[in-house]
């Protein structure tokens, strides 16, 4: 088994173009690996298909864990392990408790948040980016198919394809896993 | 669609007016069959909701209308606000129907102020997703000239039952109900000597009415002739009346919400009261244009305004919500956790009184709780079934709101939730929305001309 993966990249210079490009070679059975763009390109998701990130939902647990340990902790130092009675008020009296809870719900809420994108987007500073080019990082949005997952459609089509939808450039490239 | 109008049909002017008929019903049946503490012990039946604060609280008050339970140490700063009137004039029916007078007055003048508040905000920040719908605060605006002219004349006509601090005796220091507290704030009510016509307080609800009904008339004309006439030059004279108004309306929202409902509780006061009242309006009017854009919708009208729109709006809802609940909890927490019996009297009125205990919670739930966790999601915001579902629920929220912050000030424990309530609420709501609706219909229901429509066009979220 060779090791390598081969793309055709598309490379685009418009915006807009590339929008009308994604939703013509996806219309044409081509499933596109991804697409690269030194900016955030308004509406590339749903071209592309994407489902909604689960993102939210990580929050929300993240939120809840903030929430009930706060309450944990506090109820337990200063209704169980060391009573302690501040200001006259009870031992547990909740409405103390409002600040802390609410700023433990925030922090892990957003800890959480940012280490889930992370983990699941593999971002980490050992990280050797594998740029399929170089120019995504300047003026080039680059629409990456990959031959492996795309075996009934023939190259010479997906290249044709890519030039008649507007396509500048469009290379072949080997990249090792 | 460009020149869309909403029609005010014939019937429904016809469900306006039974709605109106349904709250004069209510009131008078209300009328009839008062529930109060100590008069009318068999009459309150017809009310189940009240009933049960009733039994819970008569075992233990009787005709005295101001012990608190647990709280008896606070009795003697409690009685001068609600008590003295009280014996004077008698906590009956009649008074409890001028404090609801009172309560639908701040609450409705505070939607139409929020409709000119909104169109302004939304000129003065220059927005352009909100191009669609500007035209429906503009209509609430329109409240804001009856709102003024009841809200005076209701002003004379509750007067004593509602301020306290109007009777003149307080300030006298020969008369036996001398009030050294009241009669040191004086100067907030009258010119000079206290006691008589209380020539400040009246003068300044006059000028902000006569501000606000000036500056809603300038925005208006501005985006009526925009109409006409078209060009830009109308967008940026709407920003500048615009940005006048939010200066004044930032000095006049704060001063009248200590006038109209921090004055009730003449002795307590809390610094955090104006943006209290602000959170508390701003969300309603909020919810009310929400629904009124989610229903015209559904009628037909503004095919332009698609979901992303609808999320801002949720999104609004859902942000105030909470906004509120941190101004609701920081002015309590204060007070709480210092323990000024002073400050924290305000409190044990309703949170220690089995009167009021049950709406001090049903306040958070209908207000915080259940806007919160249900508008949570993106998919709430967008859907038309949600947001009506919040929409409504966080309106009778902050009425109840709103009637938390005056009756225990005004009825002692004499309050009651009943017939008499919802039938006013009832009875100026569909004043209101009858007003509204017409303005609504007097003009395009998107403007021509705005120079933003491109923007509120492609608006994506």
């Amino acid at each position: 088994m060779s090791d390598s993966k081969k793309f055709v990249l598309g490379i685009f210079d418009d915006e807009d173009v590339l929008l009308k490009a994604v939703g013509k070679i996806r219309g044409a059975g081509v499933k596109i690996h991804e697409v690269y763009s030194p900016f955030p390109v308004h509406g590339l998701d749903e071209e592309l298909g994407y489902k909604r990130s689960r993102l939210p939902i990580a929050a929300f647990m993240f939120g809840a864990l903030g929430t009930t340990l706060a309450l944990v902790m506090q109820i337990w130092m200063l209704g169980v392990d060391w009573p302690m009675i501040i200001g006259g008020k009870n031992h547990v009296a909740l409405p103390d408790f409002v600040p802390v809870t609410f700023e433990l719900t925030v922090l892990l809420a957003a800890f959480g948040m940012v280490g889930t994108f992370l983990v699941s987007s593999d971002l980490k500073p050992w990280k050797d980016p594998k740029l399929l080019d170089i120019r995504i990082t300047d003026d080039k949005h680059v629409m990456a198919i990959d031959l492996g997952t795309n075996r009934a459609v023939e190259v010479a089509s997906i290249n044709a394809l890519l030039k008649d939808s507007g396509a500048v450039e469009v290379n072949n490239k080997d990249v090792d896993e | 669609m460009a020149n869309e109008k909403f029609d005010f049909s014939a019937g429904l002017k016809k469900k306006v007016f039974i709605a109106f008929a349904i709250g004069a019903v209510m009131l008078l049946v209300g009328g009839l069959f008062p529930q109060t503490n100590e008069h009318h012990g068999d009459d309150h039946g017809s009310d189940h909701a009240t009933e049960e604060h009733h039994d819970a609280g008569s075992d233990s008050h009787g005709d005295d209308t101001h012990s608190f339970n647990g709280a008896e140490d606070f009795e003697a700063v409690t009685v001068a606000d609600s008590a003295e009137a009280g014996e004077e004039h008698g906590a009956g029916w009649f008074k409890r129907f001028k404090v609801d007078l009172w309560i639908n007055n701040v609450y409705f003048t505070g939607l139409a102020l929020i409709g000119i508040f909104f169109f302004a905000l939304q000129y003065a920040a220059q927005a352009g997703w909100s191009a669609y719908i500007v035209r429906i605060p503009l209509a609430m605006g329109q409240w804001i000239v009856p709102a003024g002219i009841l809200m005076l004349l209701t002003w004379f006509f509750v007067n004593h039952d509602v301020f306290h601090w109007t009777h003149s005796n307080l300030y006298d220091p020969t008369d036996s109900h001398y009030d050294e507290l009241i009669a040191g704030k004086s100067g907030f009510f009258f010119f000079g000597e206290g006691g008589g016509f209380p020539t400040f307080f009246i003068a300044r609800m006059v000028i902000f009415f006569v501000l606000w009904a000036w500056l809603f008339t300038k925005l208006k004309n501005l985006s009526l002739a925009e109409d006409e006439l078209g060009g830009d030059g109308y967008w940026f004279k709407m920003r500048k009346w615009s940005a006048i108004f939010l200066v004044i309306f930032a000095v006049s929202s704060s001063v009248s919400a200590w006038d109209w409902v921090m004055s009730v509780d003449t002795h307590w006061f809390s610094t955090m009261f104006g943006w209290y009242v602000f959170a508390s309006w701003w969300v309603t009017g909020l919810a009310f244009i929400t629904l009124v854009t989610v229903l015209l919708k559904e009628a037909g009208y503004l095919p332009q305004v698609t979901s992303n729109h609808l999320h801002d709006l949720g999104k609004f809802v859902f942000a105030f919500s909470i906004f509120w609940t941190y101004v609701w909890f920081s002015q309590f927490l204060l007070i709480y956790y210092a323990n000024i019996p002073e400050e924290s009297v305000y409190f044990v009125e309703r949170f220690l009184s089995d009167k009021y205990s049950p709406f001090f919670f049903i306040n958070i739930i209908l207000n915080f709780i259940f806007p919160f966790l249900v508008l949570m999601t993106r998919d709430a915001k967008r859907l038309n079934v949600f947001l009506k579902m919040v929409c409504i629920v966080v309106m009778f929220g902050h009425f109840i709101d709103f009637y938390l912050m005056m009756t225990p000030g005004t009825m002692g424990q004499n309050g009651f939730f009943g017939f008499t309530e919802i039938g006013m609420f009832l009875m100026f709501g569909s004043a209101f929305v009858f007003v509204v609706l017409r303005a609504l219909s007097s003009y395009a229901l998107v403007p021509k001309n705005h120079p933003m429509l491109g923007e509120a066009k492609h608006h994506h979220i």
